[in-house]
């Protein structure tokens, strides 16, 4: 049962590992994954500690509901003080590694200190070895795990890993699993790589128990059924995420060039139905229903052949839209390189596509680039950089340390250029014509981020009672508008946290869909699988708590309301093309400010941000750091 | 007529649901290790095969039994275990040419599908329908025309009917 679930704690200087039970007061407070990772962040990472040094704290969480068989409840999350933001580094990640970790024994774990030299953790049925990884070196994200498999001589083992990138301590260095999955954002993998931690490998036989079998099994079908009743769910089925482009780039929210269009009208061959020309089918993450991942082959070309996973929206935009690249194949193969190196396919495109508007302007050149003509559109200008960031060569080196370090080093107003927020770069999407989305990657704890609190459904337009009834107060239905979108960026990032702390899928509660689980349906599963009763109000509390402490984190690391902001182009430049809705759109910098003050005062923070004496108290925070695990 | 329980891997997702439903369906707990039905994956190479009990025609398993413990079920065509006769020699596990059964080493029983009553679980959570169950008749006339598909496009091309 859940009060049967271990954390552990290894030290890797020490090579001391200790096991606890986690305790009940701690879930009914942060529920699981997310949740507990963020109070266990706040609790062990002292202040301004260096995020690549022993000291940071790497934590490893499984969700609360992990292992059900619905709605992608295989989601594993994984945090640290970031190297990329210094702010909250977490990121979350689905596949099987979650639902095998605790298979194996364990819920959470707490990593700190470094290995002498690289080693990998092995964790079978509540042991916790640590093993030697100097074989593992310089192997990519897919040969590490295949030899992981060889080692223990066992195909079930899973393991999260990194690659080269990771190794190098690029900033952005991601956390991978699979062919497909990636702890992408806020550096993880760069944690791991400075603790000389190459993996965590996971097989287990122990039971996954819960309270209420029979109810659960029976709920669990109910829940796959709702999700894929809706339309959203049928057509990621089919084509993913990729679904998302044509209606934004129709629109006129896609950032093209850097950030210079907002439409990218030459990108034909960028739409979902052109992937079928590669697919060769679609797979799903443990306990999945909606299986949104394209396996692809490229079997012609010269960088055929390749066998792969993704891509995502994200990597249309990150190695298509940005950096003018038009065809899909160039994006199959990038999103295989970043893969197999290990980085952050976000960061990677943002940060190419900002140097290339930079060598454009004339701010860079060839001497800077050694060499590197930074044109636009040059797909293998684009392959030699990732190969020079995976590997910290040349001018690549120099991204390699993300946009905060680049900008001081290049100067020259270079930063003006930067589509970033809290030093990391922000998705392709345009937010000038929807400010809901701009106050949401304004105010993400995580830096420029679209997954902490998206209120994508408001660019539906849906009608103002039914948005009432969702939000609670009154919303306007103009995506183009202000009025009420402080309240939706709120309550999406409750239930987004709360969804993180179960461990299911984001795009299996309101993301995309409306008629999608959320609240409700949450406090039904929980009490199905483990007892635990919690009511609406209750469930938005602790996703309210874990908000908070996340914001606790980064007010007591130096930040503040000058942080939660735009880059200066939202507010000067007007998107120059798109439909009516979309066109002649800034964000409006009073507007802007009246709407960040309402999502404060909202929270109960004050004007600077700072969570007020009150808010602490009511949420039970007061006397943070508690070191209940 | 009987009905089948029917497996396309080049439908299968690799979600591993099946597992997980069988388990908590019979065991009351998720753990694929003790499932009946698991999924081989060769995952570098983007291949899942489900494997599962085919209740063969002619069963090995039911020959090899030296308590004739494993017998069909009138019923749903599946071949069950009595565990009142069932002495845990694992001796059908050894000869199953399919890994269709399988050992509980919490239990130590041996562990089989039995269609779940002719209501297989697995098959209502498929969304991708690798798993269905259904007619053999139906399947074969299934198998034929995705088969014909490929003739009739052909076909469609060399009349130009439409």
């Amino acid at each position: 049962m859940v009060w049967k679930r271990k954390i552990a704690y290894i030290n890797l200087t020490t090579r001391k590992i200790a096991t606890k039970l986690i305790p009940k007061k701690i879930r009914q407070l942060y529920l699981g994954g997310r949740g507990i990772d963020m109070y266990l962040l706040y609790n062990h990472v002292k202040p301004e500690v260096d995020p690549l040094s022993p000291e940071n704290v790497l934590f490893v969480g499984t969700g609360l509901l992990c292992g059900i068989p619905a709605l992608g409840s295989g989601r594993c999350d994984i945090a640290a003080k970031s190297p990329v933001t210094s702010a909250v580094g977490d990121s979350n990640i689905g596949g099987f590694f979650a639902p095998e970790l605790r298979l194996a024994g364990f819920d959470h774990l707490v990593i700190s200190g470094k290995a002498e030299k690289p080693i990998y953790l092995w964790i079978n049925d509540g042991n916790i070895e640590i093993r030697d990884a100097g074989h593992l070196c310089g192997k990519d994200t897919f040969e590490t795990q295949d030899m992981i498999r060889d080692d223990s001589e066992d195909e079930e083992v899973k393991s999260l890993v990194i690659g080269v990138a990771g190794e190098n301590l690029v900033r952005f260095a991601n956390v991978r699993t699979g062919m497909k999955n990636s702890a992408g954002r806020t550096g993880m993998g760069c944690v791991m790589g400075s603790k000389n931690l190459k993996a965590i490998a996971a097989h287990g036989t122990m039971d996954i128990e819960f309270s209420h079998a029979d109810g659960l099994l029976d709920y669990c079908k109910e829940m796959n059924d709702m999700i894929m009743n809706t339309r959203w769910a049928r057509a990621q089925s089919k084509w993913g995420t990729l679904i998302i482009y044509s209606n934004t780039n129709t629109t006129g929210l896609i950032r093209t060039r850097n950030f210079q269009l907002n439409r990218f009208d030459e990108g034909e061959d960028l739409e979902p139905e052109n992937m079928d020309r590669y697919t060769i089918g679609m797979s799903g993450c443990y306990g999945c229903s909606v299986h949104c991942r394209h396996r692809y082959v490229l079997r012609e070309g010269p960088y055929a052949p390749i066998f792969a996973e993704g891509p995502e929206y994200t990597s249309l935009g990150a190695f298509g839209t940005m950096v003018d690249c038009k065809k899909m194949e160039t994006i199959l193969v990038a999103n295989h390189l970043v893969n197999k190196y290990g980085i952050d396919t976000l960061e990677t495109g943002g940060l190419i596509a900002w140097a290339m508007e930079l060598y454009e302007k004339g701010i860079i050149d060839e001497k800077d680039t050694a060499g590197l003509k930074l044109e636009w559109g040059d797909e293998e200008v684009l392959f030699e950089l990732i190969e020079q960031i995976a590997h910290r060569k040349g001018f690549g080196n120099l991204l390699a340390d993300g946009f905060r370090a680049a900008i001081s080093k290049i100067g020259k107003g270079s930063d003006y250029y930067a589509i970033q927020i809290k030093g990391m770069s922000s998705l392709h999407s345009d937010e000038r014509p929807t400010p809901s989305l701009a106050l949401n990657i304004a105010t993400s704890t995580r830096g420029a981020d679209h997954l902490r609190s998206r209120p994508a459904i408001d660019l539906y337009g849906l009608p103002q009672d039914l948005l009432k009834e969702i939000y609670g107060t009154s919303v306007s239905s103009d995506y183009t508008s202000y009025e009420g979108k402080s309240q939706m960026v709120l309550w999406q990032e409750r239930l987004y946290a709360v969804t993180d702390s179960i461990g299911l899928c984001k795009f299996q509660t309101v993301f995309c869909a409306v008629h999608a689980p959320k609240w409700g349906e949450f406090a039904k599963l929980i009490r199905l699988a483990t007892g635990m009763e919690f009511t609406k109000a209750q469930l938005m509390e602790v996703g309210e708590r874990i908000y908070t402490i996340e914001k606790m984190f980064n007010v007591r690391e130096g930040f503040s309301r000058k942080d939660d902001t735009l880059p200066e182009r939202y507010f000067k430049e007007p998107t120059p093309i798109g439909l009516p809705i979309a066109k002649g759109k800034k964000i409006d910098k009073g507007k802007f400010e009246k709407m960040l003050s309402e999502y404060y005062a909202l929270h109960g923070w004050d004007e600077n941000g700072l969570p007020r004496k009150k808010t602490l108290e009511r949420l039970g925070l007061d006397k943070e750091p508690s070191h209940m695990v | 007529m009987e009905k089948i329980l029917f497996i396309d891997p080049e439908k299968c997702s690799g979600c591993r649901t099946c597992e997980s439903v069988c388990s908590l369906h019979h065991e009351k707990v998720c753990n694929p290790t003790r499932a009946r039905i698991n999924i081989a994956k060769w995952e570098t190479a983007g291949i899942y095969v489900p494997m599962v009990c085919q209740q063969c025609e002619i069963p090995i398993c039911e020959d090899v039994c030296p308590m004739h413990a494993i017998k069909r079920d009138k019923e749903t065509g599946a071949m069950l275990i009595d565990y009142d006769l069932c002495v845990g020699c694992r001796l059908c596990l050894m000869f199953c040419p399919f890994g269709g059964i399988n050992f509980d080493s919490k239990t130590g029983k041996v562990l089989k599908c039995d269609l779940c009553g002719g209501e297989p679980v697995c098959v209502k959570f498929c969304e991708p329908e690798a798993l269905q169950y259904l007619k053999a008749t139906t399947m074969n006339l299934r198998k034929r025309r995705a088969a014909a598909e490929k003739f009739s496009e052909l076909m469609k091309k060399m009349f130009a009917v439409v």
